[in-house]
C-alpha cells in the first residue's frame, strides 16, 4: 500500500484502510466532499483516493478562498489599485487571480501600487508608515481568516488610522455547503468537514447538514491518517444508518469554536445580503461586509468601485470543478490553456485549489485504478 | 494562503496590542495572539499555537506542533513560500 508507510503511524493508516474496505457494500457508489482545500491538497500529496475502494469517489468542494472569488470582484480591487494614491495590499495568491482585464500583478507592472503582504497587520503597518497615502486591504477568506481582518480593523479604529481601509470579501462556510446540498446537479452520501475554519466556528454549524439533509460530516485534521479516519468515519455512520457531526479533529477544533474570534468578528462585519461566488452564482447571506459600525473603514464606501457583475470565461469549469460535479481533468482548458503558470481559472492559481492539486501531483487524465 | 503553521510563543512584546514573538523553523517573528484571549486563560512563552496571517488561531500540544511541522515540511515547496511571506512580515 503505497504512502502508508510516511503515515505518523503507519500500522493505524493499514488498519484504517482495511476498516473502510470493510465499511462499504459492493455494488454502492460513495460520494463523499471534502470541503476544504487543504484537504484537497493533503489527498493528492499522499495518494489518499489510491487507499480508497474503487467505488469511494472523493469530491472536491468549494473551500480555497482565493478560487471563489469572482472576475468582477478581482475588477474591483484593480480598479481601486489604479486610484491616484492608493497603496493596494492583498495576500500572495490573490495576485495571480484573472479578472476579466488582467490581474492585480499585472495591474503592478503596468505602474498600480499593488504590495503582497503575509497578514493584515502587515497592510496597518504600510498604512502608518505612509500617512500620505491610502491603505487598502482585499480581504479574502473564509471564517479560518476573518477574525484576523476583524482584530486589525479594531486597531487602526483604536489607533485612530484614517488611511487604512479594507476591500472585505470575506466568505463563510456553511451557505455555499447548502447550496450544493440544494443542487439537483450533485447527489453526496457525506463531507468531510474543513478543519482551521471550525477551530474557529466549531462543528455546531454544521449540525444542519445531518438534521436536514440526513447526510454525515466528520470534521477532520490535514495529516493522511486525519483524512482517512474521517472518511472511515462517514462510511461508518452510512453503514450504521446514523447522521451526525462527527470531530476527528478534537484535539484541535472544539465544538464550541473559538469564541473570542465569533465576537470580534460580530462586532467588525454583518452579513451581506448576497454574495457572488465563482462558479456557484449569487448564494444568501454568504459574504461579509464591514458593519455599520466600521463603515468608514470600509473601501467600498470610501472610494468608487465599479462592481460590475462579469461572466466567467467562457472556456472554464471552475464552477462545476467548485461542485465537484466534474473533475479537474474533464475540463477542457485543463493543462493546456490553463497551468498553474497562466491560469485561466481560479482553481489553477492557488495550490489549494482542486486543478492545481491535480496538475502539481500528475493526476492528468485517468479513472481510478481499482486497489 | 490557507496554511496555519505552528510555533512556539517566545515573550509577550506588546501587552495592550496583544502581540508576542513566536519561533517558527528557527525564525523570530512578531504574531498577535489576541484570538487566544478568553475570560480565564490566554497563551504564554512556551505555548505552541497554529498561525494563520499573523495570527495565532489554535493553541495545540508540542505533539501536535511537531506532526504539523512534520506535515508541512513534506508538502514542499508551499510552506516554504509560506515561511519566506512570514519572514517578510513584520507586524509592529
Amino acid at each position: 500500500m503505497r504512502f502508508v508507510d510516511e503515515f505518523r503511524d503507519a500500522e493505524l493508516g493499514r488498519a484504517v484502510a482495511g476498516e473502510i474496505l470493510s465499511l462499504v457494500e459492493p455494488g454502492r457508489h460513495y460520494k463523499v466532499m471534502e470541503v476544504c482545500g487543504g484537504h484537497t491538497h493533503s489527498i493528492y500529496k499522499y495518494g489518499i483516493d489510491d487507499l480508497l475502494p474503487a467505488n469511494v469517489e472523493l469530491v472536491h468542494g468549494p473551500g480555497c478562498p482565493v478560487c471563489v472569488i469572482p472576475m468582477g470582484r478581482v475588477d474591483d480591487g484593480i480598479a481601486l489599485a489604479h486610484v491616484e494614491g492608493v497603496i493596494f495590499t492583498c495576500f500572495g495568491d490573490m495576485m495571480r487571480v484573472p479578472g476579466a482585464n488582467g490581474s492585480l500583478l499585472e495591474a503592478k507592472a503596468a505602474g498600480a501600487d499593488v504590495r503582497m503582504v503575509y497578514s493584515p497587520l502587515d497592510a496597518l503597518r504600510i498604512a502608518k508608515q505612509n500617512p500620505d497615502r491610502e491603505v487598502v486591504f482585499f480581504a479574502i477568506g473564509f471564517e479560518t481568516t476573518a477574525p484576523s481582518t476583524a482584530l486589525t480593523l479594531k486597531r487602526a479604529r483604536a489607533e485612530g488610522v484614517k488611511n487604512f481601509s479594507c476591500m472585505c470579501s470575506h466568505v463563510t462556510i456553511v451557505p455555499p455547503l447548502r447550496a450544493l446540498l440544494e443542487s439537483p446537479d450533485l447527489r453526496l452520501d457525506g463531507f468531510i468537514g474543513p478543519g482551521h475554519v471550525s477551530t474557529v466556528v466549531g462543528a455546531r454549524p454544521f449540525e444542519f447538514i445531518p438534521a436536514d439533509y440526513g447526510k454525515p460530516v466528520a470534521i477532520a485534521g490535514f495529516e493522511p491518517l486525519d483524512i482517512l479516519q474521517a472518511i472511515a468515519m462517514v462510511l461508518r455512520q452510512l453503514a450504521e444508518g446514523r447522521c451526525e457531526v462527527e470531530n476527528q479533529y478534537k484535539r484541535v477544533v472544539p465544538y464550541e469554536g473559538n469564541l473570542r474570534a465569533l465576537e470580534v468578528m460580530a462586532e467588525v462585519f454583518e452579513l451581506r445580503p448576497h454574495f457572488e461566488w465563482r462558479g456557484l452564482g449569487f448564494i444568501s447571506h454568504s459574504g461579509l461586509k464591514l458593519s455599520a459600525a466600521y463603515a468608514d473603514l470600509d473601501a467600498e464606501l470610501r472610494f468608487e468601485v465599479p462592481g460590475v457583475r462579469v461572466a466567467d470565461p467562457k472556456a472554464c469549469q471552475c464552477g462545476e470543478v467548485l461542485k465537484g460535479v466534474i473533475k479537474p481533468w474533464e475540463c477542457k482548458v485543463f493543462g493546456t490553456a490553463c497551468t498553474p503558470e497562466r491560469p485561466i481559472g481560479t482553481c489553477m492559481v492557488s495550490s489549494e485549489g482542486a486543478c492545481a492539486a491535480y496538475y502539481n501531483y500528475g493526476r492528468f487524465a485517468r479513472e481510478r485504478e481499482v486497489v | 494562503m490557507c496554511l496555519a503553521i505552528p510555533g512556539q510563543v517566545v515573550e509577550i512584546v506588546d501587552e495592550d496590542n496583544r502581540l508576542a514573538t513566536v519561533e517558527v523553523a528557527g525564525v523570530r517573528r512578531t504574531v498577535n495572539i489576541g484570538l487566544l484571549d478568553s475570560a480565564d486563560s490566554c497563551v504564554g512563552p512556551g505555548d505552541w499555537v497554529l498561525i494563520h496571517v499573523g495570527f495565532a488561531i489554535a493553541q495545540v500540544d508540542e505533539e501536535e506542533a511537531k506532526a504539523t511541522r512534520d506535515l508541512l515540511v513534506a508538502m514542499g515547496a508551499d510552506y516554504e513560500q509560506e515561511l519566506e511571506e512570514l519572514k517578510a512580515s513584520v507586524i509592529e
